[in-house]
């Protein structure tokens, strides 16, 4: 579904052209397929995900853009199986090199988590131990899942991960509890961890949201410095269109629980093929022209208790057709590996089709 | 910057604001935590400044102190050329307003849309009887796009870009002639975002308020600004244009701060170099002597460790305090 042909890779990135391999679907390391997850609360089912497919390629950035509540972390959280209690998969299938992680044993997740697949979350202060020291976490975490055993080892390992993520003298750092950390630093204490085990996939949910842009600027370097060094594939869940212009593969943009647009980050940004996409880009200051009026998306995000029958944009969208309150939109394939579910698109091939005859 | 205080030139002139707060280090010692240092700038009436810095820079004390939401450590802040004090910050108040960062917190949950409203109008006695008081709310509800039905709701009913809204009209509630807008924008989605940032430039354009506006967002604040001042570790390093300022930064700092921003274009972002600062923010309870922002600078020298820049025209009101730019 994600296959590339090699002249937008050379569009994609200029100076890692060399590095890029073509992917398919059996490349893919990770390949999501139809996923719905619900939550089940008093007031009724909420479905976050309705829907969601994408492949991710070995050592492939992918990243998932949208609003609060477009289902994007809870996609994220989907394939780590680390839902809340009423949060439940309801369909679909999660390939991790073939195999669907939704029936792996306790046991198997457990080496899936952290292994294989690691995540760091938006806060890094309440995603660490305040009661404990940076070194202390650092050490559980390889002593859990690497083959340094010992205190001294995984001491001496933990020091190592600091300073490939440019934490500033790492073997007195160990000793600090997360508190005495800056907001920057935390994140990058989570980044080691999460590197830990050398996982093939690190998901990054809101990495830099917490942070500063100076800050953000060298966290952003540095996954991306990583991911070159390491190889793993690396998936950024972030509401913030200007951290995947420049550092993404493949970006796939979501709204009420599904994929509305998915494609290189020039097709998203120069070819929007879906109105959410086209909203969303003209309701952010242009960078070249910075005093032209913004043109917001009306209405309000999505209530996912009451999912429209339609495209679940259909209500806030100029340009609905009748059809797009009944029926939802199916993938369709702008050119080259390209896609969009919109129903506009549908009516415009159609129209093109019959006006050749 | 001694300058002759003409009535009609600038709407908020401030001069040298300093803020310090007292930190506890020890059973009895205090030391001062300089959170605002020598701090100032202009605003003409209808105009747009915005305030950007990263967190712990001071923007949001700024913007507290102008209201005297804290007590100033030092400085003088003339309002329509009258020297603001605490004798008459009160009938002030009536002028100079305040939208904040958080729609949630910053809305009573007891009270009903219509008491959130009003409650300027009461405090200020800005009414003759219950209909008209009741009239200038529907009005005012109208102006920031709220349906009437609306008025005996509660906070809680509302999404975060209605209640930013709520939080708008609040402020527009008295009249006002200067908004201190801290963050209006940061925690509203991308989509609503848009439609609070255009719902304040139309504002100024209907009721000609002047705003300073105090975000960490560069590429809003460029969109919303008429000129836009840079902070740093409590201090002003660089103010310009919006345009002037993203075009021709000259601080080191302004430099590395812009080119941090993440672009919403893959071309320029492609294009474009990031200057990735080396370190933090110093704590503001250890500032490093002279220059703040010299442990981070590349150009750093012995005189910025020395001695404090001061801001400097470089033209067309372009000011910047650097020694070696």
């Amino acid at each position: 579904m994600t296959e590339m042909n090699t002249e937008q890779m050379k569009n994609a990135d200029q100076q890692s052209v060399d590095e890029k391999v073509k992917h398919n679907e059996e490349d893919a390391i990770l390949s999501v397929r139809d996923l719905h997850t619900s939550f089940f609360t008093e007031a009724g089912e909420v479905q976050a995900v309705n829907g969601v497919s994408f492949n991710l390629g070995r050592g492939k950035i992918l990243g998932v853009v949208g609003e609060s509540g477009s289902g994007k972390s809870v996609t994220a959280y989907s394939i780590m199986q680390i839902l809340a209690d009423t949060g439940k998969v309801t369909k679909g299938q999660i390939l991790y090199k073939g195999r669907d992680v939704l029936k792996f044993s306790k046991k198997e997740m457990e080496e899936f988590r952290g292994d294989k697949c690691s995540i760091i979350f938006q806060d890094p202060m309440t995603s660490l131990n305040p009661t404990f020291t940076v070194g202390w976490q650092l050490r559980e975490a390889l002593r859990l899942h690497t083959q340094y055993k010992t205190k001294d080892a995984a001491n001496k390992r933990a020091v190592e991960l600091l300073e490939m993520v440019g934490v500033n003298d790492p073997a007195s750092r160990i000793k600090q509890y997360p508190f005495e950390l800056s907001g920057g630093m935390r994140q990058r204490v989570m980044i080691a961890m999460a590197l830990a085990c050398e996982p093939d996939i690190l998901i990054a949910d809101e990495p830099t949201t917490a942070l500063d842009v100076t800050i953000q600027a060298q966290i952003l370097e540095l996954m991306k410095d990583l991911q070159k060094k390491i190889g793993m594939a690396i998936i950024i869940v972030t509401h913030d269109l200007g951290v995947i212009a420049s550092m993404c593969d493949e970006i796939i943009v979501m709204y009420g629980g599904r994929v509305c647009e998915r494609g290189t980050a020039d097709d998203i940004f120069y070819r929007p093929c879906h109105e959410y996409t086209k909203g969303l880009l003209r309701s952010i200051p242009n960078v070249n022209n910075m005093k032209e009026k913004l043109i917001p998306i009306g209405g309000t995000p999505i209530n996912m208790l009451a999912m429209p029958k339609g495209c679940a944009f259909c209500p806030r969208c100029e340009n609905a057709l009748k059809i797009c309150l009944t029926q939802q939109p199916e993938e369709m394939e702008m050119p080259d590996g390209h896609y969009a579910s919109c129903w506009l698109n549908v009516k415009k091939q159609y129209e093109e089709a019959n006006a050749n005859g | 910057m001694a300058e002759e205080k003409k009535k009609s030139d600038y709407l908020v002139e401030v001069h040298d604001l300093k803020e310090y707060f007292p930190v506890r280090t020890g059973f009895v010692k205090t030391i001062p935590l300089k959170a605002v240092d020598g701090v100032s700038f202009n605003i003409k009436a209808g105009e747009t400044l915005g305030l950007v810095g990263e967190s712990g820079c001071g923007k949001t004390t700024v913007g507290r102190t102008l209201l005297r939401l804290y007590e100033p450590t030092g400085g003088e802040f003339y309002f329509d050329g009258e020297l603001v004090t605490d004798k008459n910050i009160h009938s002030l108040r009536k002028q100079m307003q305040m939208v904040f960062q958080d729609p949630y917190s910053s809305l009573n949950p007891r009270m009903t849309v219509e008491d959130i409203i009003g409650e300027p109008l009461d405090i200020h006695h800005l009414y003759a009887n219950k209909k008209e008081r009741h009239d200038k709310i529907m009005d005012l509800m109208q102006l920031v796009g709220l349906n009437a039905e609306h008025a005996t709701r509660y906070a809680h009913e509302f999404s975060g870009g209605q209640r930013q809204r709520i939080g708008i009209a609040r402020a527009l509630a008295v009249n006002p002639r200067f908004i201190v807008c801290d963050e209006p924008v940061s925690a509203l989605d991308v989509s609503i975002q848009a439609q609070v940032i255009n719902m304040f430039e139309e504002l100024q354009d209907k009721l000609g308020v002047a705003y300073l506006f105090i975000a960490h967002d560069l590429l809003v604040v460029h969109h919303i600004s008429d000129r836009i001042a840079v902070m740093y570790l409590g201090r002003i390093v660089e103010t310009a244009d919006a345009d002037e300022l993203n075009s021709h930064p000259i601080h080191p700092y302004t430099l590395s701060l812009l080119s941090a921003i993440p672009i919403p274009d893959p071309k320029t972002a492609r294009a474009s170099k990031r200057i990735i600062l080396k370190g933090e923010i110093p704590s503001p309870l250890h500032m490093p002597s002279g220059c703040a922002f010299r442990t981070r600078c590349p150009y750093a020298t012995e005189r910025c460790a020395a001695e404090a820049p001061q801001l400097t025209d470089r033209g067309n009101g372009h000011m910047v305090a650097c020694w070696e730019k």
